[in-house]
């Protein structure tokens, strides 16, 4: 027997927690949350460091504590949750099938939010050769290692890849008493946040290499050694710049993917640029009464932003769960244009209305100096913003007043376009 | 410790297991020693993963005659024994005009080895069953007697089912030299002490040369290690239909394109020289070499999608290079198997049975085991299994229900099989070669934390005392603070 619920999120992370709140308060009845892990958060629970928080309440607050506060507050609006349960399906017409070890679930949504997080690129994917040696290990999963579960994984460490967990797990082990030897970083610049570079890596005297990578891992049991070497402007190998660095440990901090097998098994359109769903501003996509929310569907910078999509996605579950949805929805699509590599959501529709809508996107390329980032419908610029500077590392979040959007747009035809310039 | 044995068996590859396996059907005290900490973990688990249908060994040839008989026994072998396998066929392609007489060539050559049901398909025909392939492609020969296996769970299955019938295997135990009594061999010593038998039979892989000058033997006879290395792609980014090869060069069959037991899609070997046996140790000149090798029979491969990477070890003889199966005359009691290369995996059976009948030659009265049961069943596969039949299993025992590897679906329940098995896991990387978890997308980034623990549970040892593949691989050094 399937159980009912109004709307089933998927994953107990910011995005999970931020949507159920939202639908609860817009209405649903019976919320729930399946969660594979024993505990509410998400990857929050393993973020010691503090950073969260900036914008959704005003404070810089460690990520157990950012959870903390979406955690209360769905006990006291009376979410559901279960935990240690994976859910192995998802049809297009809404039923779940999960697993735990409580037993095999079947339930039935109203509506679904997808809320399952992203998964961290591995050594394979970026085929670093040489031998396949203990001490090879993601940087997340070091951080559940040293944070959760109380095991130093090594002594010395070089870090590839200058993303944000690489650069807060330089500091974390170097606080830990591990020796952190260097970063070295296959791009021409820093991938991931500025102030991350200076609170973990300058303010530890941890060296940044960048236009460097990893030629060869050495070791047989354990890693004994890495040998790295420089790439030019055009990421190219320059023989002769070869170094070997003896070390225990590699830990790759070399980008984050989009979690989705489930949306694919529910039928879910995903966007080969950012590799989560494609969703339109109410965070729906392709499947009636599916949405999707978090860095299931992008990967973003801020867990605030997160929250946000969180907020969004629940409440209009809520809402089509309800039947108090407008349809069939008439969008237009967003495309990236000139310079822009992401963009997020990636339709809205032609009859904006409501809350204001959030338009995240990414650079491909550093702009040091300020741009002007245009929504375009054809040669007409539909809404025009000002940044300061353009970081392929930075999200961009552009804040978009439906009314102003409608005042402007009359007569799309087309699609719209983003383009830095 | 025991140390007198009817039979000693050097090396637990596929032969050494699967000799193991037909013996254990006697009335004979058998073990098997060896020197890595489990069982097939040289060329016997990283290979293509094909039981060829035996259509390219020169006729004539212990190859050819063994590689036909091999690949009948699978056909009944894996099912019997429990193996994952998928019965694909092969295809051979040719691109152009101009490689097209190759593939009659290999169809002579497969009719004298008198391998069933070989045929030409043209190229226009076999577009339409793989789209994907080169549009190049001028004609295949369709070999459908050839199957994909998964060839560590062959290794494991042989083993268990061996073991299971009273065979003792012992790990970490290296074989360093005989024992004679004149020209007579009595027992081997290794490094964990002497073992008396009244048989010692050479299965030793890669080091089946130095077995063999041990023994006196074979003199002039050497392995000379060679990579075969593979990358391996997510099922979800592209689908092919078949098993493809392109047409043979001379350095051997060739980058492959091929499905697996497993659903994903296995592109290689490459062929770099090895600095030693144990090289096995991934370069990107090989990964280049596989990818631009596979890219010419499905050119859209894109190598972005490949998940993992793995180099294996091909024992390679030097002369002729044919099969050495022989009970030599200089010595007694004593079965000596060299130089098997490709197609191996796919002879590993007859050359087992051939090994048999030798020591029935050689005088051995064997006496039927009246207890043997010669069927092995596999541990519950979760992810292979449908919603009611998860159900079922999950009502039956709640550990199949806790879900540890998320991509490949590996149950808590699972991996408490694979370390009380027969052959038991006592390693991250002995789990996963058995149940397939940290082989999905995320490579165990998220499993590792639960394996540990796991691991640490069941065999009563610190966290810290776990360990991806042996002693000196241990996964953590200490502990953070206490709180």
């Amino acid at each position: 027997m399937a159980l009912t619920y109004d709307v089933i999120i998927i994953g107990a992370g910011p995005a999970g927690l931020a949507a159920a709140i939202e639908a609860k308060k817009t209405g649903a009845q019976r919320v729930l949350i399946i969660e594979r892990n024993n505990e509410p958060g998400g990857i929050l629970t393993q973020c010691i460091h503090n950073g969260f928080g900036s914008v959704i309440f005003k404070k810089d607050l460690p990520g157990p504590s950012y959870a903390h506060n979406f955690i209360t507050q769905a006990r006291e609006v009376e979410i559901e949750m279960l935990f240690d349960t994976m859910v192995i399906d998802i049809t297009p017409n809404r039923s779940i099938y999960a697993t735990s070890k409580n037993g095999f679930m079947e339930f039935q949504a109203g509506a679904i939010v997808l809320a399952m997080g992203c998964r961290e690129r591995t050594r394979s994917q970026i085929r670093i050769p040489g031998t396949r040696p203990a001490g090879v290990f993601t940087a997340g999963m070091v951080q559940r290692m040293v944070n959760i579960e109380n095991l130093m994984p090594g002594k010395n460490f070089v870090i590839l890849g200058s993303g944000d967990i690489g650069m807060i797990m330089a500091r974390r082990l170097t606080l830990e008493g591990a020796n952190v030897i260097k970063v070295v970083e296959l791009m021409p610049y820093l991938t991931g946040l500025r102030r991350n570079y200076v609170q973990c890596l300058q303010d530890f005297n941890i060296p940044l290499e960048l236009s460097t990578t990893i030629k060869t891992i050495n070791g047989n049991n354990r890693v004994e050694s890495v040998e790295t070497l420089k790439v030019d402007e055009s990421l190219k190998q320059i023989p002769g710049t070869e170094q070997i660095i003896p070390c225990d440990s590699v830990l790759l901090s070399v980008g984050l993917i989009p979690e989705n097998e489930l949306s694919k098994k529910a039928g879910v359109i995903l966007d080969p640029l950012t590799g989560g769903p494609e969703v339109d501003e109410k965070m729906a996509t392709n499947i009636p009464g599916i949405f999707a929310a978090g860095n299931a569907v992008t990967i973003y910078d801020l867990v605030d932003y997160v929250s946000e999509a969180g907020f969004t996605a629940g409440r209009n579950a809520a809402l089509f769960a309800s039947g108090n949805t407008i349809s069939p929805a008439d969008t237009i699509k967003i495309l990236p244009g000139e310079n822009v590599r992401t963009v997020v959501p990636q339709a809205i529709n032609k009859q904006l209305s409501g809350n204001q809508v959030l338009i995240e996107l990414r650079v491909t390329k550093d702009f040091p100096s300020p741009v002007k980032i245009e929504l375009t419908d054809g040669d007409n610029v539909v809404l025009a913003f000002r940044e300061k500077y353009a970081r392929p590392a930075e999200m961009i979040t552009l804040k978009i007043n439906p009314e102003l959007f409608m005042e402007k747009t009359a007569g799309i035809s087309g699609a719209l376009k983003v383009r830095a310039l | 410790m025991k140390t007198n044995y009817d039979v000693i068996i050097i090396g637990s590859g596929i032969v050494g297991s699967l000799i193991a396996r037909y013996l254990s059907r006697y009335e004979l005290s058998v073990l098997v020693v060896e020197k890595q900490a489990d069982v097939g973990m040289c060329p016997s688990s990283a290979n293509s993963a094909i039981i060829h249908a035996g259509y390219d060994p020169k006729p004539g040839s212990v190859k050819a005659a063994m590689n036909a008989e091999g690949n009948k026994i699978w056909h009944t072998l894996a099912p019997e024994l429990g193996i994952m396998h998928k019965k694909t066929g092969s295809c051979v392609a040719a691109l152009g005009e101009e490689e097209l007489p190759v593939l009659n060539e290999l169809l002579e050559n497969g009719k004298a080895n008198k391998i069933p049901g070989l045929e030409i398909i043209s190229g226009k025909d076999f577009i339409k069953k793989e789209p994907l392939i080169n549009p190049l492609v001028s004609g295949v020969l369709w070999a459908p007697t050839a199957m994909v296996i998964d060839p560590f769970g062959a290794v494991l299955a042989a083993a268990e089912n061996a073991v299971t019938n009273g065979v003792e295997y012992l790990f970490e135990t290296e074989f360093t030299g005989f024992i004679f009594n004149d020209n007579t061999i009595t027992g081997i010593h290794t490094n964990k002490g002497d073992f008396s038998c009244r048989w010692a039979i050479n299965a030793a892989g890669l080091y089946s040369d130095e077995v063999a000058h041990k023994a006196g033997i074979r003199k002039g006879f050497k392995i000379i290690p060679r990579k075969g290395g593979y990358l391996v792609f997510d099922a979800a980014k592209f689908q092919i239909n078949n098993v493809l090869f392109p047409v043979p060069s001379g350095l051997g069959k060739g980058t492959l394109v091929s499905v697996t037991t497993h659903g994903n899609i296995l592109i290689g070997p490459d062929n770099e020289p090895a600095s030693g046996k144990e090289d096995t140790s991934t370069t990107a000149s090989g990964m280049a070499a596989i990818i631009s090798g596979a890219k010419k029979l499905i050119p859209t491969i894109d190598e972005r999608n490949a998940i993992a990477m793995y180099e294996g070890i091909r024992a390679k003889g030097n002369g002729d290079r044919d099969f050495i199966i022989e009970r030599p005359d200089e010595i007694n009691a004593f079965i000596n198997i060299c130089g098997i290369e490709s197609p191996g995996f796919a002879s590993a059976p007859a050359i087992a049975l051939k090994a048999v009948e030798l020591m029935k030659e050689g005088g051995e009265n064997f006496k039927d085991k009246k207890s043997w049961n010669p069927v092995r069943k596999p541990f519950p596969h979760f992810h292979r299994m449908n919603m009611e039949e998860k159900a079922a299993l999950v009502k039956q025992n709640p550990a199949y229900g806790r879900i540890v590897c998320r991509c490949e679906e590996v149950t808590e329940g699972e991996i408490i099989d694979a370390i009380h098995s027969p052959i038991p896991a006592r390693t991250y990387d002995g789990i996963k070669r058995r149940t397939w978890l940290g082989t999905g997308r995320c490579q165990g980034a998220f499993d590792y934390p639960r394996v540990i623990q796991i691991l640490a549970r069941e065999l009563g040892i610190d966290e810290t005392e776990v360990t991806k593949k042996g002693k000196g691989s241990e996964l953590a050094f200490r502990r953070t603070k206490w709180l």
